[in-house]
């Protein structure tokens, strides 16, 4: 690990404008994914900013009927809430399939949603990786691709981005709050969080240098029945081949997120017009202009069957 | 322009096998170690330790505070032989800085019991033969501990058929809520023996 100073941010404009004086600075909040990218020094900050300290972490009913969530949530509380389980159980879910009891009890909610890519080249220092080394190549493209994206991929970067809880939070229609050094805040919806890797996959967000995530917002309460279904290799503590978020109501109507597919979090809102029609017709929606490799075009139809026995499950 | 730009740049115009070079191994440049002091109480005793602030909460405990029932398996929070309890709760300690748990208590195996006095779960891992090698039980013993305290606080796990009702202790309960805590040895049926045996005992 390379050598770095440590501080521990008094308030969120301080972690801000703290991590827009050194370019070389990183947030740290529950550390499982920075520390691990940090041994492999595929992560190299000279600075930690550790925002442990701001509090931020609590669930607070909004002025709208919704949530506030506090970027440092924990990933345990997060699931355990009452009114999460009863109003958004896609995202206690989501929660629950993912990683390890020990792992959610320290990982964060803004830490989950800018978790980095599980692309095996992308962890292996000895391989090109676009995402890694700008310019050097992608050897996903012609490598082992079985668990790597098949939509929403480019000619430079193939890889998922591989958080469940940021799938359940997209179906959900949330919104990210943020602070910038210059003391502002924003508003950015989730489904414009995550950038598409296009020419440049080391760009990985719509976050500007420094910028803090402060909290995640949900709307009021959708009713409807609420699944997530994760296809995995094993049957916990392993990341999705493929997931399903859906919140189904009585009529067919719903809406639909992917997960283990794409660069982010995988929702055509124009498919969803299909869901009464079925899976078929959703999943070939959702799949406009997809690009697998031999080794993970059996992503289709297995997210096609899953949709189809989510959407049975949410009848019965 | 950081390391990675000016490495990106150099590739860019220059031949084929320095650019592969320049994404091979990247040597970085480690720097100075930097020294912070933190201070926390392991297993009801306080520490004051000034460390190299890459330390994590895993090495401070082994080397040194000589803690060495917790163990290192992974180093990357894919095994559970870390596992330690922070304020109570159960976490890798290979991925989190001794220095971000300024002010935390920390309990590790030798924190639960003692030879002459066993934690009722340390008790039953003997009683069950839940292990083999013994080099993941520390964390196993310290997972286990939590999972049912978890159970009891009600926070649900991913096979938990109702999300808002009472949590059981169940198999299946168990062995999802221990997943991760990784066993070579296959110990795992006798684990959840142990624990189904304490949690029978704490009613
Ligand atoms: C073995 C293993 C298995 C896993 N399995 C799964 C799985 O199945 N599903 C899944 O979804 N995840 C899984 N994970 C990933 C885990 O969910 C993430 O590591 C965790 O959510 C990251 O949160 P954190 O708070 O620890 O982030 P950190 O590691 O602290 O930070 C991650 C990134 O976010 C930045 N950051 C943190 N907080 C903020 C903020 N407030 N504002 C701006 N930037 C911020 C940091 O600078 C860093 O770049 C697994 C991890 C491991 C190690
Ligand atoms: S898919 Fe992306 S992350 Fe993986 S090797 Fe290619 S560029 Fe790197
Ligand atoms: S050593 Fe920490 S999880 Fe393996
Ligand atoms: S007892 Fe040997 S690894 Fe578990």
């Amino acid at each position: 690990m390379r050598a770095f100073t440590y501080e521990k941010a008094a308030s969120p404009a301080e972690a801000a404008t703290a991590a827009a004086r050194n370019a070389e600075a990183k947030f740290v909040a529950g550390g499982t994914n920075l520390l691990d990218l940090m041994k492999l020094q595929i992560e190299t900050p000279t600075h930690l900013i550790d925002v442990n300290g701001l509090g931020l972490d609590t669930i607070e009913a909004t002025p709208e009927g919704g949530l506030r969530i506090g970027a440092m949530v924990r990933n345990t509380a997060l699931a355990a809430d009452a009114r999460v389980r009863r109003d958004y159980a896609v995202l206690s879910r989501a929660l629950l399939a993912g990683a390890s009891g020990q792992l959610r009890n320290r990982a964060t909610t803004a830490g989950n949603l800018l978790q980095r890519t599980r692309c095996p080249y992308f962890y292996d220092t000895a391989q090109p990786c676009n995402k890694r080394q700008p310019g050097s190549g992608c050897s996903a493209l012609g490598g082992f691709s079985r668990q790597l994206g098949v939509v929403g991929t480019s000619d430079s970067c193939i890889a998922t981005h591989p958080s469940d809880m940021a799938v359940a939070m997209r179906v959900l229609d949330a919104t990210v709050e943020t602070v910038k050094p210059d003391a502002s805040t924003r508003s950015i919806p989730l489904a414009g969080l995550h950038r598409l890797p296009g020419s440049t996959p080391h760009l990985e967000t719509a976050l500007e240098p420094g910028e803090l995530i402060t909290a995640v917002t949900l709307p009021k309460p959708a009713g409807g029945r609420h699944i997530y279904r994760k296809v995995r290799d094993r049957a916990s503590y392993a990341f999705a081949l493929i997931s399903v978020a859906a919140v189904i109501q009585r009529d067919g109507r719903g809406k639909v997120a992917l997960g283990g597919v794409a660069p982010k979090p995988w929702r055509v809102e124009a498919a969803e017009a299909e869901l009464p029609r079925g899976a078929k017709a959703a999943a070939k929606a959702m799949f406009a202009g997809a690009r697998p490799t031999d080794e993970n075009a059996f992503k289709l139809p297995l997210v096609e069957r899953t949709l189809a026995a989510v959407l049975a499950e949410a009848r019965g | 322009m950081n390391r990675r730009d000016l490495i990106a740049a150099a590739g860019a115009c220059a031949a084929l096998p320095s650019m592969v070079g320049a994404a091979r191994g990247q040597p970085v440049p480690i720097g100075e170690p930097v020294r912070a002091s933190v201070s926390f109480r392991v297993n009801g005793a306080g520490h004051h330790l000034e460390l190299d602030t890459r330390t994590t909460l895993l090495d401070a405990l082994r080397e040194h505070l000589k803690l060495t029932g917790t163990k290192k398996g992974c180093d990357h929070g894919q095994c559970g032989a870390c596992t330690v309890l922070v304020d109570g709760q159960r976490i890798n300690s290979c991925l989190t800085l001794a220095v971000m748990n300024q002010g935390s208590e920390v309990t590790t195996i030798e924190g639960l019991g003692s030879v002459d006095n066993l934690h009722p779960m340390q008790a039953a891992f003997v009683k069950h033969d839940g292990f083999q090698c013994g080099y993941c039980t520390p964390g196993q013993i310290c997972s286990a501990v939590a999972v049912l305290d978890e159970i009891k606080a009600g926070i649900p796990s991913h096979v938990s058929a109702d999300l808002e009702g009472a949590m059981a202790v169940s198999e299946a309960e168990l062995r999802e809520r221990m997943s991760g805590n990784i066993c070579r040895c296959g110990a795992y049926s006798n684990i959840v023996e142990a624990m189904t045996d304490v949690a029978g005992r704490q009613g």
